[in-house]
Formats: C-alpha cells, sequence, structure tokens
C-alpha cells in the first residue's frame, strides 16, 4: 500500500473518448497526450481535484512501440492554453499496447511530478482499459477514475 | 528584461512565482542572472558540465533552443522564455 492519497479523477466520456481513439490512432506506436484541470492548496502541498478540465492529445516525440516523450511543442501549447483559463497540467496518459495498464520501471523512473496524474491505456484486449495513478519516490498509488456524462 | 516562465515543479524555488523577469543577451545569461536571485534553480536548470539539463526544455516563444544555439542562444526583452520539464516513460 501506498501512502499517500490520490485523487479521484474526474473524466468526461467525450474526453475518455478522445484520449482512448488517439491511442489507437497512434498504432502500432504508442500513444501520448496530457491532462489539465484545477489545482488548488499552497505551494508546497499543491493538489489537483480530480477534475479534468482538457485532454491535450500529442505527438509522441519517439515514435516508438515502446516509450514516448510528448512533443516539447504540444506540451507548451497545452501548458499556455490550460494556463490561459487558470488551470495547470495535472498528468500525462500514454498507451501500453501490449501490456497491462499499470505503470513500467521506464514509467515510474520518468515520473516527474509527484502531484501528477499517470494514466495508462492498454490496447492488448480488445476493449481498451483505462487506470490511473501516482507515482511519488518510486511509489505507485492506483487513483479512481470515475466517468461522468458529456 | 525577458520573461522567464516557470513550470509549476518548478516555482517552488522561485517563491512560488510562475515567471521571473531577468537580464541578459542569451538564454544562459538569463539564466546566471535567475539562478543567482534563486539558487535553487541551479541545478534543475542546468548539469554538471555547463549544459542545460537533459530533463528540461527550454523555449525563446515557440522554439526549442537545442535546435536554436542552446543556452548561447539569443534574446531580447521582448522574448518568452518557457522552461518545462520534459514528459516520457515507456
Amino acid at each position: 500500500m501506498s501512502s499517500f492519497a490520490a485523487p479521484l479523477l474526474r473524466l468526461t466520456i467525450t474526453q475518455h473518448e478522445r484520449i482512448v481513439a488517439h491511442c489507437y490512432a497512434g498504432l502500432p506506436d504508442e500513444a501520448c497526450g496530457l491532462l489539465a484541470g484545477p489545482v488548488i492548496g499552497p505551494l508546497a502541498q499543491r493538489e489537483a481535484t480530480g477534475f479534468v478540465s482538457e485532454v491535450y492529445p500529442a505527438v509522441n516525440a519517439d515514435a516508438s512501440a515502446r516509450t514516448y516523450t510528448v512533443d516539447g511543442r504540444d506540451y507548451l501549447r497545452a501548458s499556455r492554453d490550460s494556463e490561459a483559463r487558470g488551470d495547470e497540467i495535472i498528468g500525462v496518459w500514454h498507451s501500453h499496447t501490449h501490456t497491462d495498464p499499470y505503470p513500467s520501471p521506464t514509467d515510474v523512473s520518468s515520473a516527474v511530478d509527484p502531484m501528477w496524474v499517470y494514466m495508462i491505456v492498454s490496447l492488448r484486449d480488445d476493449i481498451p482499459t483505462l487506470r490511473a495513478f501516482r507515482i511519488r519516490a518510486g511509489e505507485i498509488a492506483e487513483c479512481q477514475v470515475v466517468l461522468d456524462g458529456g | 528584461m525577458a520573461e522567464v516562465r516557470l513550470p509549476t515543479l518548478l516555482r517552488v524555488h522561485a517563491d512560488g512565482a510562475a515567471s521571473v523577469t531577468a537580464a541578459g543577451s542569451t538564454v544562459g545569461e538569463l539564466f546566471a542572472s535567475v539562478t543567482a536571485a534563486h539558487p535553487g534553480l541551479a541545478d534543475q536548470l542546468i548539469d554538471e558540465n555547463g549544459a542545460l539539463h537533459k530533463f528540461v526544455n527550454v523555449y525563446v516563444n515557440d522554439d526549442d533552443i537545442r535546435y536554436l544555439d542552446k543556452l548561447e542562444t539569443p534574446v531580447t526583452d521582448r522574448d518568452v522564455i518557457s522552461i518545462l520539464p520534459a514528459v516520457a516513460g515507456g
């Protein structure tokens, strides 16, 4: 068990569809993108509320079936857009084309921000599976994901 | 003075500021000015060899400085410099 709390993540059905569609469109490579939402609390304890205001599909600069790197200019655009609406980038999503929707050792070692949510979509089975996690100092905690209407 | 925009992850090293202003004619000079005022940022931006840290990307307006002149990339007071962490995994 992890020792830190993870937010309840709220995605709309439309956002979920955009994420999954982008993952399929990226095959045979991994696909990736960013999540934006409101953040509350003082700087040292800032916390995403779990509400997702926007999803930003991005180019996988690695063009790889094994790794991803969010294209820097896509990140720049998403960052500017989310800040213009008073939100922040609160996480990243990517696909696992042939494995479980669970952070790989590479995902854990590459995790940049302890506040971020790391969402993974597995395309291994006929039905895509989406799960989300917090990763802090090598420790993984799963976030519940609920789909809201819209 | 050019504007240097900081990612949320690094704002804790700059008293919470989303952006800081700095003087300099290159990105490297700007970073020297910024890290003099906010020493906690130094290790986040520059590696032990004095190069841009591989875990951050830096943009002058819309252009990645790795494809320009890296830390020698010239800047003017009208430029906005954005720092973003590299986001990757597998």
